[in-house]
């Protein structure tokens, strides 16, 4: 194959690479370095192994053909082809799916978890842990473990606590198939995850609104901030930018990870036509059910570019403006 | 002291200007509290209130029935409950000691230490916080079943280990420790180990703590690893038994032992959460990506 003849010069090269990263870090250890190496290798080991060793494998394979059992095909672009012409699944539901409620849970979940975190850093202590505690403990355990609860809260049948609450009210005449007709499971599902999205983020949100400083918002008023809104622009937020970093990219990340609660709540995958399947759902499908593990790593390549660029996208507004007068 | 916009961040007593917040804050906190509570409800229901129409928020005749129901219940190979509660707790433990230290060791050389890939490493770690685990479960299978680690705990311990965030946390957190106190150790004959053990580690508690925290819930709440790199029940954690328990059974009658399985799950996060929701606060004011 022709593929081989060029991998030859390419794997001198990586051999080389590695030839001379070793010598590197040996000289490094001459060097009395020995217990830096120590206590970073273990972390480094695990790192490599489970977190960029996976993504190699997944960009590997997704340009092979491969079925878990024979050995994997080369075949190009063929993968990412397919995706995006011929599946139309993907492209006409699970993507725009995805993308959709990335959206809503991401920055949505982002822009509430600012607003509540504002709200709290402004009364008393003793009441703000309490509610903070509240608001925080629904992230504490994953939405697939929370499952139980949704699923007797959404109950199909009357039974179902929502639905004989609003049969009660005469809202509705008779129960509603929430977790599996399409045009319900969607919303169920962003609501569920917004409800547990106020995480990690939220709590540095929290810390970076307390820790700013009072003398700040003093000065502003002398110079003529006269609004809330307006504080919140110019002093709020450009005194807390690294925390509100940290807060996005813990934002985004979670909208991507939640992404089995549809499956979760509707107990099928592929979900009612479609409604609440995602990109990570989609992979398992490909990758589980059908064993086309190229395919699949091919869409888990995708997801990783997507999660990418909607951090790109939505950290560059903190990044952009970023002062000199940061340590 | 007061500003035209009445700002007062951080106030440490009530006032009158606070009760717009409240009246914002509390409905919607209590409304987020709902579920959670009747999740409490649920789990000491007894069927007849369960079965009950229209079903009462609150509970009547509490009762243990839906745990002792639980706990005489058995996996499809007939392997007892607490078999899983016990993987979980070892598992559990596993992840949360040892990733606390591994990446406070990591912390400490990416923070004090000198060298040229320093910058580049921590860079490459801060960039996969935004990493997606649930993306890469296939090829992370291939590499687990390559290592030979499969139908093992290991595959639960190993693949959550690394914890991006928690490696940046507490390298922040160790960037306030003074290196004065350092070059004070190391004149006195220090060395790295001891350094470590009796300088860093003493300080950065509250870092170590909030990695503790994040490691304990991804590790107890962790139902992806059972499902596809273990399929023997013996090695199976229990909030994967209970994920079974919320596929198997969509009936009213079955969801009181789920919803005291998912209490089961969710009171040690909370426990936990509470004592030490301080020390991840103060954690969390150093957690700015610059």
């Amino acid at each position: 194959m022709e593929n081989s003849v060029e991998k030859q010069p390419f794997l001198k090269k990586v051999k080389k690479f590695f030839q001379n990263m070793g010598d590197k870090i040996s000289q490094w250890m001459d060097k009395g370095n020995r217990t830096s190496i120590i206590f970073l290798f273990p972390y480094v080991l695990m790192f490599i192994v489970f977190i960029v060793l996976p993504i190699i494998v997944a960009i590997i394979f997704s340009f092979t053909y491969y079925n878990g059992i024979s050995k994997p095909e080369f075949v190009g672009l063929d993968n990412y082809v397919y995706l995006f012409t011929q599946d139309s699944d993907f492209m006409k539901t699970i993507l725009p799916n995805t993308l959709v409620f990335a959206l809503v849970v991401g920055p949505g979940g982002y822009v509430l978890s600012f607003i509540l975190a504002w709200i709290l850093s402004q009364i008393q202590k003793g009441a703000r842990t309490v509610l903070a505690l509240i608001i925080y403990s629904p992230s504490m355990t994953s939405g697939v473990a929370m499952t139980v609860l949704w699923k007797i809260i959404f109950s199909g049948d009357e039974q179902g606590y929502l639905n004989s609450i609003l049969l009660n009210m005469s809202i509705i005449t008779e129960p509603v198939q929430w977790l599996q007709s399409p045009e319900y499971l969607m919303p169920v599902m962003m609501m569920v995850t917004l409800w547990s999205s106020m995480g990690i983020g939220f709590l540095a949100m929290l810390s970076g609104l307390l820790n700013v400083d009072q003398e700040q918002y003093e000065a502003a008023a002398i110079d003529g901030v006269r609004n809330r809104v307006q504080e919140i622009f110019y002093i709020t937020i450009p005194n807390m930018k690294s925390q509100m970093l940290f807060g996005a990219v813990m934002a985004i990340v979670g909208a991507f990870s939640s992404g089995a609660i549809g499956v979760q709540l509707s107990g099928s995958n592929p979900t009612p036509q479609n409604a609440g399947q995602l990109v990570v759902n989609h992979i398992d499908d490909y990758g589980v059910l059908r064993k086309e593990l190229g395919m699949s790593a091919a869409l888990s390549v995708i997801l990783l570019i997507i999660v990418y660029i909607f951090n790109r996208i939505f950290t560059s507004v903190f990044r952009e403006k970023k002062g000199g007068k940061k340590r | 002291m007061r500003n035209n916009t009445g700002t007062k961040f951080n106030p440490k007593r009530f006032t009158k200007d606070q009760i717009k917040f409240y009246i914002i804050i509390v409905p919607l906190a209590a409304f987020m509290a709902l579920p959670i509570i009747y999740l409490f409800v649920s789990a000491f229901k007894p069927l007849d209130e369960l079965l009950e129409f229209p079903p009462k928020f609150f509970v009547r005749n509490p009762t243990f029935g839906n745990f002792v129901d639980l706990f005489q219940r058995s996996g499809s190979t007939g392997l007892p409950i607490y078999r899983y509660l016990i993987n979980s707790i070892i598992v559990t433990l596993a992840v949360t000691a040892l990733s606390v230290l591994i990446s406070s060791m990591a912390g400490y050389i990416l923070s004090k230490k000198k060298f040229k890939l320093k910058s580049v490493l921590f860079e490459i770690n801060t960039l996969s916080m935004m990493f997606v685990s649930c993306a890469v479960i296939i090829p992370r299978f291939l590499i687990i079943s390559k290592i030979g680690i499969i139908n093992t705990l290991w595959a639960h311990i190993l693949p959550l280990l690394a914890i991006p965030v928690g490696l940046f946390l507490v390298k922040q957190f160790i960037d306030e420790v003074p290196n004065e106190l350092i070059e004070a150790a190391k004149m006195d004959g220090a060395g790295d180990f001891f350094i470590y053990t009796k300088i860093i580690l003493p300080l950065i508690k509250p870092a170590l703590v909030t990695v503790a925290i994040l490691a304990f819930q991804t590790a107890w709440n962790n139902t992806e690893t059972s499902n596809l790199y273990v399929n023997q029940e013996e090695f199976q954690t229990f909030a994967y038994y209970l994920s079974t328990l919320t596929n198997a059974s969509n009936s009213i009658s079955g969801a009181g032992v789920s919803a005291a399985a998912a209490l089961i799950i969710f009171v040690p996060n909370l426990v936990i959460f509470i004592f030490l929701q301080s020390k991840v606060m103060d954690t969390m004011s150093h957690s700015g990506i610059k």
